[in-house]
């Protein structure tokens, strides 16, 4: 993996956080797309945009970036108005989209060539940064190849490091790893990773709630708006319950079974489990062996599962008394 | 204590039963090159089974080849007793399909769509139809919505009224394409609760799905790696294989600490987690190695905590597949 | 094959055809938009041809002359010209599509035998130039009979009496109008189809559609009938623009001219399918429906120009065409008032045709994605 600490981007002086938002909407015609968000991300931080497809990830993005102009609300990127200075913004900013940008039929160095160019690098700088970027993505020697023949790991690391050859401040990343493999995506967040060690300031959308355990904060975004913002330990901390796992010979008449019980919170299955949110957990596995033996439905393993981010979510839209509907 | 993971459940699945799908050396290539290679496996009656890898690992392939839409190339599967070389359409009645795409109409209304589909599967208009509907409508809570037209609904309830319109002729059978990819969390939970219904009346369901967390639900799941099957058993035998190797530390300086624990030789292999580092060793251990831990405290950096992990299946991934 | 699931993909086509704004333009508006305004811009008929005259003679008889030809209707008088070159200037400025000369002397040289007129003609329009000329020779060789007659106080030897049947009044429009409908109707059809299959692949609906037991002929069968059903509307609707606002006449039985028109419809809509299953991209299925259908039906179909005049070879291609059967059978429905009797032949071929068209459908649509 390349060294990206060396070339450390600028990044934006005085006190202003690098990117701010301040009651950003945009309406289309009746539908709001985002309502009312506000948010600041400081220098070198990583920040997810989290939500399911539809929560308005897509539209706030293109908003910061100058690309769409918001109906109403400001946005700051890199200090630059977005509505004002949409141009400035570009220049400032990187993006890499969720189909990547790149252009199949073209190859790799002329990609790499297409992007320097839009980018307005030139001499040294310009063949130093395309050889950074061959290197990261792991394809000197391979210049020549067309970029559509590439495995889908690769392409994802040559579109990023299309995306900062020209070492911006911020980067934007839309869906960077929709269904890339493990590997693959490991090493590219260990790279997000190093960028933010050096400065770069970066918001990434995704809907793979896991993914927002690389995020030094995550955003939860549903139906245009803002549920929650803060640490992904934070997050799953306040959903302060303790989540057991129940395994038994009827999974499914235990799940009724226990969601009658009124000391648990919910009880949902999993698979051929039964998930169950507790307060107490002592009191709560007694409770739920006593209501087992009593219909006769036998009792398996019962142990402590860690909460996810998706039941974070979950919890957020239940409580704000949201619910998901088309 | 519940028997081996696999056999527990509401009923139990008779051993001599023949399984609803067995593929022998199915294989498919587009112009000479190879998507699916090689795949052998069998699905028993009434088990939730996932087929689980990231884009390109041939899961969609595999499927459209066991619902009968795509010729294999090599090999054969029986999917309910028919052989999907030689006769895909003879198990079509008896099976449902629910490929990646949205494969319903956007123009006709949530209602026309779901008339559509028991009109195509010989469903006479009548008190049971519209009792089948009626008990849909209640699992998929789409009935307020019932004159909407499909494409105006969002990504959620379109998977919720695509398994719908799967399901009103009572499948054998589910095949389904990733159903849950970018659905919202409420929604994906609605979704599994009809599946779990389905399973608790003896519908066997095979999905694909590239949501590690999500394939820890199945009764068993085949890793597909660049069309061929790494690993197939139950979540949690794959992940015992594992157990006791993997640990999460959480230090001052997370960067620091995973360059040092990456040149130590009792670590396979170490990733950057948020600020933690999640550490695969090669040795099952009950805790960290002493040695581990000091190298890295000597390195400048303060541990701040270690913590034993339950391998995911994520870890199971990379492990098989060397990443 | 069962009714019940080709009933169910004739209904759900029915629903997105009624909500789909293009197709419902090109199946309900184009069709009477295109016949009334083709029936009102095509005609071969030409009237009002703008001449000059130049007369040098200014006699009595070269006066009777030109009134000859301001008689028959066709020619109308816009200029008379003092000098021959002023003939020039006159064509060229397009004031005038002909020029008359009659030189000086016309009158006393007609007593003695020939007496030359000249006819001059813009001939940048080929078509109409020949009718003119046409036009004024007969003119002319009537006038010159009469003038003959007249001198020699005899009557004629040979009085050809000609009339065209069906069509008396040699009205274009009559043989137009039926054409046009067969044409419209014909790439209409291929161009409606051509949509359907393709596009349900490209939007992916076809990919869980044959993982049903659905049949291909049923899938086929039941996208071609609301089609169908959009096609022979639009012909009673030809039928009633032609009779009612370009006065054709329309002499045959309306019931045998829907039949035939299933017939006809189910070729053309069958081959605008067969290209929708074949090609699976609805750009290209428009594309080639298009080429295949626009040019052979204008053509070659006989609605223009005829079959017997043009070469073997071509005379041989157009019987794979409906669109030739079809003008045929409108024509003669329409002028002739013929029955089944007489079209069999054509009845017949369009069957083989329809049949060879949803066969080849049936045969190339795969229930396979790939």
């Amino acid at each position: 993996m390349a060294d990206a600490a060396a070339s450390a981007p600028p990044f934006a002086e005085g006190g202003e956080a690098v990117i701010v938002a301040d009651g950003l909407t945009r309406r289309f015609g009746d539908f709001v797309a985002v309502d009312d968000l506000s948010f600041a991300v400081e220098a070198g931080e990583i920040l997810g945009f989290l939500g399911p497809n539809g929560a308005g990830k897509t539209t706030a993005i293109r908003m910061l970036i100058g690309s769409l102009p918001p109906t109403s609300g400001t946005a700051r990127v890199a200090g630059h108005d977005v509505a004002v200075e949409p141009y400035a913004v570009r220049r400032a900013i990187g993006y890499m989209s969720q189909l990547f940008s790149l252009y199949g039929d073209l190859t790799v160095r002329e990609n790499l060539d297409l992007f320097a160019g839009l980018y307005d690098l030139s001499g040294e700088r310009r063949s130093g940064r395309i050889r950074w970027a061959l290197a990261n993505a792991e394809l000197e020697g391979r210049e020549e190849q067309l970029t559509a023949m590439l495995p889908l790991g690769l392409k994802q690391r040559l579109a990023l490091g299309s995306a900062i050859l020209h070492e911006p401040a911020v980067l934007f990343l839309d869906e960077p790893t929709s269904g890339v493999d493990p590997a693959a995506r490991r090493a590219f967040w260990e790279l997000i990773s190093d960028l933010a060690a050096g400065g770069t300031t970066i918001l990434v959308s995704t809907h793979y709630m896991e993914e927002a355990e690389h995020c030094h904060r995550v955003a939860l975004m549903n139906r245009g708006r803002l549920i929650a913002i803060d640490a992904p330990s934070a997050l799953k901390a306040s959903l302060e319950r303790p989540i057991l796992e129940v395994r038994t010979s009827d999974p499914s008449r235990a799940a009724a079974i226990l969601d009658g019980l009124e000391e648990l919170e919910d009880a949902t299955m999993f698979g051929r489990t039964v998930h169950v949110v507790v307060s107490d957990e002592a009191v709560a596995r007694e409770r739920i062996a006593a209501a087992l033996e009593r219909e006769g439905v036998e009792l398996g393993e019962v142990r402590r599962v860690r909460p996810t981010l998706e039941d974070v979510f979950v919890s957020l839209v239940r409580k704000s008394g949201g619910v998901v509907a088309g | 204590m519940i028997g081996p993971a696999g056999t527990e459940g509401s009923r139990s699945v008779a051993p001599d039963a023949a399984p609803a799908i067995e593929a022998r050396g199915l294989t498919r290539a587009f112009a000479g090159v190879p998507a699916v290679e090689d795949l052998s496996f069998d699905v028993h009656g009434g088990e939730l089974f996932g087929l689980v890898g990231p884009d390109g690992a041939g899961k969609t392939t595999t499927l459209r080849m066991l619902a009968g839409v795509l010729r294999p190339s090599g090999g054969d599967a029986l999917v309910l007793g028919a052989s999907v070389a030689r006769d895909p359409e003879a198990m079509k009645p008896r099976i449902a399909y629910m490929p990646q795409r949205f494969g319903l109409y956007g123009d006709l209304t949530v209602r026309e769509n779901l008339d559509f589909y028991a009109d195509l599967h010989g469903l006479r208009k009548g008190a049971e139809r519209e009792a089948r509907i009626e008990r849909l409508y209640r699992f998929s809570a789409l009935e307020p919505f019932a004159g909407r037209l499909a494409g105006k609904l969002s990504g959620g309830m379109k998977q919720k009224l695509a398994l719908s319109c799967a399901l009103i002729h009572r499948p054998r059978l589910l095949l389904l394409d990733e159903p849950t990819f970018g659905v919202d969390p409420i929604s994906r939970r609605d979704l599994w609760i009809i599946l779990q219904e389905m399973l608790a009346e003896g519908i066997t369901i095979l999905l694909s799905t590239s949501y590690l967390d999500e394939a820890e639900r199945c009764d068993r799941v085949a890793l597909l790696d660049g069309g061929k099957i790494v690993a197939l058993d139950a979540p949690r035998a794959l992940q015992a294989g594992l157990e006791g190797r993997a640990f999460e530390i959480r230090a001052a300086s997370p960067r620091a600490a995973l360059r040092t624990l990456r040149e130590r030789p009792e670590t396979r292999r170490v990733a950057l987690f948020g600020e933690s580092v999640h550490v695969t060793l090669r040795e099952p251990a009950s805790r960290l190695p002493a040695e581990v831990l000091r190298a890295v405290e000597s390195a400048g950096t303060g541990v701040e905590s270690v913590e034993a992990l339950r391998p995911s299946l994520e870890d199971v991934f990379l492990e098989l597949t060397g990443g | 094959m069962t009714f019940g699931r080709t009933l169910a993909i004739a209904r759900k086509e029915a629903l997105q055809l009624r909500r789909d704004p293009r197709s419902l333009t090109l199946g309900f508006l184009i069709p009477p938009f295109l016949i009334v305004f083709f029936g009102y811009a095509i005609t071969f008929d030409v009237d009002d041809i703008r001449l000059a005259v130049w007369d040098a003679d200014r006699t009595q008889a070269s006066a009777r002359l030109v009134d000859a030809f301001v008689a028959s209707g066709y020619f109308r008088v816009v200029d008379r010209l003092e000098r021959y070159p002023d003939a020039t200037e006159a064509l060229q400025s397009g004031d005038a599509l002909a020029v008359l000369a009659i030189p000086r002397g016309y009158a006393r040289d007609l007593a003695a035998g020939p007496s030359p007129v000249q006819l001059l003609v813009d001939g940048s329009d080929a078509n109409t130039a020949t009718i003119a000329i046409e036009y004024a020779q007969g003119i002319a060789s009537a006038h010159s009979r009469r003038v003959t007659l007249a001198e020699r106080d005899a009557r004629p030897t040979l009085v050809p009496d000609s009339r065209a049947w069906y069509n008396p009044s040699l009205d274009s429009r009559n043989m137009v109008v039926p054409g046009l409908v067969a044409v419209i109707i014909s790439i209409l059809a291929a161009l409606l189809t051509a949509l359907t299959i393709a596009r349900e692949w490209e939007r992916g609906t076809m990919e869980q559609l044959v993982s049903t037991p659905v049949t291909r002929l049923e899938i086929v069968a039941g996208k071609l009938a609301p089609y169908l059903a959009i096609g022979l509307f639009d012909v009673l609707l030809a039928v009633g623009i032609g009779t009612l606002l370009f006065d054709v006449p329309f002499r045959g039985s309306l019931l045998l001219l829907l039949a035939m028109t299933s017939v006809f419809l189910l070729a053309a809509l069958g081959f605008g399918m067969f290209l929708s299953a074949a090609l699976k991209s609805q750009v290209l299925a428009t594309q080639f429906a298009i080429v295949a259908t626009y040019l052979p039906a204008l053509l070659l179909s006989g609605f223009i120009f005829a079959i017997a005049n043009m070469p073997r070879v071509l005379q041989l291609a157009t019987y794979l065409f409906p669109a030739r059967y079809y003008v045929t059978v409108t024509k003669a429905i329409f002028l002739k008032g013929v029955g089944i009797e007489v079209l069999w032949p054509q009845a017949l071929l369009l069957s083989a045709l329809a049949s060879l068209a949803i066969a080849a459908t049936v045969a190339v649509f795969r229930k396979e994605v790939a």
